[in-house]
């Protein structure tokens, strides 16, 4: 079991926003997380990753049998747990490449690899961004600074490329993206799909399922995962609403 | 998380490097000021009679002063009886005449600053004077120097060997009556660089002085006074560091710099004097009056400051562009942590047509310190065509800290530009928490965040200053966020 979540709550500034979330992952599988705003999708992402504003009332998280919440964010990072921000935040003056030359370093070092040289760096991330269709002017630009939405959330792609995680959260890296760019990104997400690895979408749209195909698919609303099903439960919530789901549950 | 601070208390413990005494005999004044320690420094100093007139006529006109209060800066009166005016280190004959000739103890002192005089100039081609409290100790690459025939000697041996190019430009930039410090400086300094280079001379290396406060209960006045004849070029760095000491310890120096035509001068500093302890006992305070003058056509000067020390910093390095076509930069980083106070920035009098000048400053704020930005860009009626550009940028760590911008501006030409751009940020949690989670530490996180707002002004050192800046940015701001 790669990840297992067990009737994990969490606060933020006071308010209960998850209430009992009970997940788990399995290596080689993508899942994904659909629910209404406000449901607590995005409070699920940045709690795994470890942000220190969200307070964990209760529950378990196990990573590859790790307690993953006694953990600081750099080394859950390290350990192979990987967030792709829904807003990429702008580093002035930092620039792009040193920044993820230095993420890859650190997740080495920690697991006891030599450091990657310049060159061989290079090499590595030409070929990545390659793959994503970025254009060379990304190595010399600060970190997120002056990017498009769309850049950024290449961007996001590109550095989860590299840093190759056991498990990679992607919260809402669909968004703001237009068709082409939602393919490209498509793509180097699948690029990452092996039996070793696992994906966890957190999307609105179901639009984005029809390039990453999921496993399994959950409904979080208002804390709890109401329903969980295969890609059709996908479909069907496109069809039929959010509203379905709720009602459905009070039945 | 713990096993994060106690790394960080580890670091700031051992913050400020430089803060050891070296146990040496020193020639000391007594506490104390009135004529007559203005009369015995210069007589120390075998000074001519021009300069000690010079001297009293200061030191009357600072007696009918007020100690400025305008600044953002809070601290406790000085009492300018109970500092001692005049420091050395107690040689066997007088000064030292060569390298060979200075108390070995001084040598180690300097080379755990990490300058040691003999080796890292040679191997940085770098000129090195140092200032030990009062006095100048060694002057490195003199014939070197001299072969180009640039002059690069402390003061006092200017004083003694070119005292016509002294009674000439001394002052005529800083008047003695400038402003209270400066004229305090003026009446007691004791030491100092002297730089000269002659027409149509590129200075063949990087020249550079460090100052060192050593004895407790003595300020230190020194004096630098840098003159670019038609068409030459030099480019200077000062570097400064202090003991830790519980009391407040008084630095207050003059720089003056004259560019005439085609010349350019380029000034940087390292300063780093013991900034107090982390509740704010002790510290340097440094109140420093720095200004050029781009006298000549198509003149030059470009000041480019990293600030890290000091518990109150108060410096405006300045430049009064007169000759056509010149001008004057600032570059400045100015770092205030624990209860450091920091008001710093710059002037820039635009006279001559066509002048142009930029000023980048930033500021970066943590612990409970104040900094301060405080800045005057004046264009006067003959100056046609002048030009500014204005960048002013503010980075807070925590939330006990404040940033303040004061931006004057005085504009009579109509055909002038003037530009100004101002932002504050925060040292987002956002941002740090996006290094974490992409695997990187707090405190490699916050460095690289920090450099990267310091980017444009640490581009601007000295190739090889640049590396040391970066690394005196780092440990100033040890367990600023964590």
């Amino acid at each position: 079991m790669l990840l297992k979540i067990s009737e994990l709550s969490a606060r933020v500034a006071g308010k209960e926003i998850l209430k009992g979330i009970n997940l788990e992952v399995e290596a080689g599988e993508v899942h994904a997380i659909m629910g209404p705003n406000g449901s607590g999708k995005s409070t699920l992402a940045q709690v795994l990753a470890g942000r220190e504003d969200y307070e964990v009332t209760g529950g378990s998280v196990l990573f590859e049998g790790r307690d993953l919440l006694t953990l600081p964010p750099e080394e859950r990072a390290r350990a192979g747990l990987f967030l792709g921000f829904q807003y990429p935040v702008e580093i002035p003056g930092v620039n792009n490449v040193y920044l993820l030359k230095a993420a890859l370093n650190a997740k080495r070092k920690a697991a006891g690899e030599p450091e990657v040289d310049a060159y061989e760096f290079l090499a590595l991330i030409k070929q990545k961004m390659k793959l994503m269709q970025m254009s060379e002017t990304f190595l010399t630009r600060g970190v997120n600074e002056g990017f498009s939405g769309g850049e950024k959330k290449r961007n996001e792609v590109l550095q989860m490329l590299v840093l190759e995680p056991k498990l990679a959260i992607l919260d809402e890296t669909d968004s703001g993206l237009d068709i082409d760019a939602l393919k490209v990104v498509s793509t180097g997400v699948n690029s990452l799909r092996d039996s070793k690895r696992a994906v966890v979408l957190v999307t609105h749209y179901q639009r984005l399922l029809d390039y990453i195909v999921p496993d399994r698919v959950h409904v979080l609303s208002a804390g709890r995962i109401l329903k969980s099903g295969d890609r059709s439960l996908a479909l069907e919530l496109e069809r039929r609403g959010y509203d379905w789901v709720k009602e459905s549950k009070v039945a | 998380m713990s096993s994060k601070s106690q790394d960080v208390e580890a670091l700031i413990g051992q913050k400020y490097r430089h803060g050891f005494v070296t146990d040496i005999e020193s020639d000391s004044l007594p506490p104390g000021l009135d004529e007559d320690v203005v009369r015995a420094i210069s007589l120390k100093k075998k000074e001519p009679a021009f300069l000690l007139d010079w001297r009293l006529k200061a030191f009357r006109h600072w007696q009918t002063m007020q100690e400025p209060n305008w600044a953002h800066v809070h601290y406790k009166p000085i009492d300018y009886q109970d500092i001692s005016y005049y420091s050395a280190p107690r040689a066997p004959q007088n000064a030292p005449r060569s390298l060979d000739e200075v108390d070995p103890k001084l040598l180690a002192t300097y080379a755990k600053l990490g300058i040691p005089l003999h080796e890292r100039a040679r191997l940085a081609g770098v000129a090195v004077d140092a200032v030990f409290d009062s006095v100048s100790v060694a002057t490195t690459f003199k014939e070197k120097l001299g072969k180009a025939g640039v002059v690069f000697c402390s003061f006092s041996d200017a004083v003694r060997d070119h005292p016509q190019l002294i009674e000439r430009y001394l002052g005529s930039i800083v008047p003695p009556g400038d402003n209270f410090f400066a004229a305090l400086n003026s009446a007691v300094f004791s030491d100092g660089s002297f730089v000269y280079v002659p027409p149509g001379v590129r200075c063949p290396m990087e020249l550079s002085t460090y100052f060192r406060i050593n004895a407790a209960k003595t300020g230190q006045f020194e004096r630098t006074l840098i003159v670019a004849a038609e068409g030459a070029s030099v480019s200077y760095l000062e570097g400064c560091t202090a003991p830790m000491r519980d009391e407040n310890q008084l630095h207050a120096a003059v720089v003056e710099l004259i560019a005439l035509d085609d010349a350019q001068i380029k000034y940087s500093t390292v300063q780093n004097w013991y900034p107090g302890d982390e509740n704010g006992l002790g510290g340097i305070y440094n109140f420093v009056t720095k200004r050029g003058e781009c006298r000549g056509r198509n003149s030059k000067i470009s000041w480019t400051q990293v600030e890290t020390g000091s518990a109150i910093t108060w410096k405006y390095p300045s430049c009064v562009l007169k000759g056509e076509n010149s001008i004057g930069e600032f570059y400045s980083v100015a770092v205030a942590n624990n209860y450091q106070q920091a008001d710093t920035g710059t002037k820039m009098i635009h006279i001559g047509r066509n002048t142009k000048s930029t000023i980048v400053s930033k500021g970066i704020s943590a612990g409970h310190a104040e900094n301060t930005y405080r800045g005057l860009v004046k264009i006067l009626p003959s100056a046609a065509g002048a030009r500014n550009f204005t960048q002013c940028d503010s980075l807070l760590m925590g939330a006990k800290c404040a940033a303040h911008t004061f931006p004057y501006m005085e504009v009579k030409n109509p055909t002038a530009t003037v530009e100004h751009e101002a932002s504050t940020s925060k040292i987002g949690e956002d941002q740090l928490f996006y290094c974490l989670q992409r695997g990187i530490s707090a405190e490699d996180a916050v460095n690289m965040i920090v450099s990267g707002f310091c980017k444009v002004v640490f581009k601007e050192l000295p190739m090889e200053f640049a590396v040391e800046a970066q690394n005196l940015l780092s440990v100033s701001l040890e367990g600023a966020v964590g």
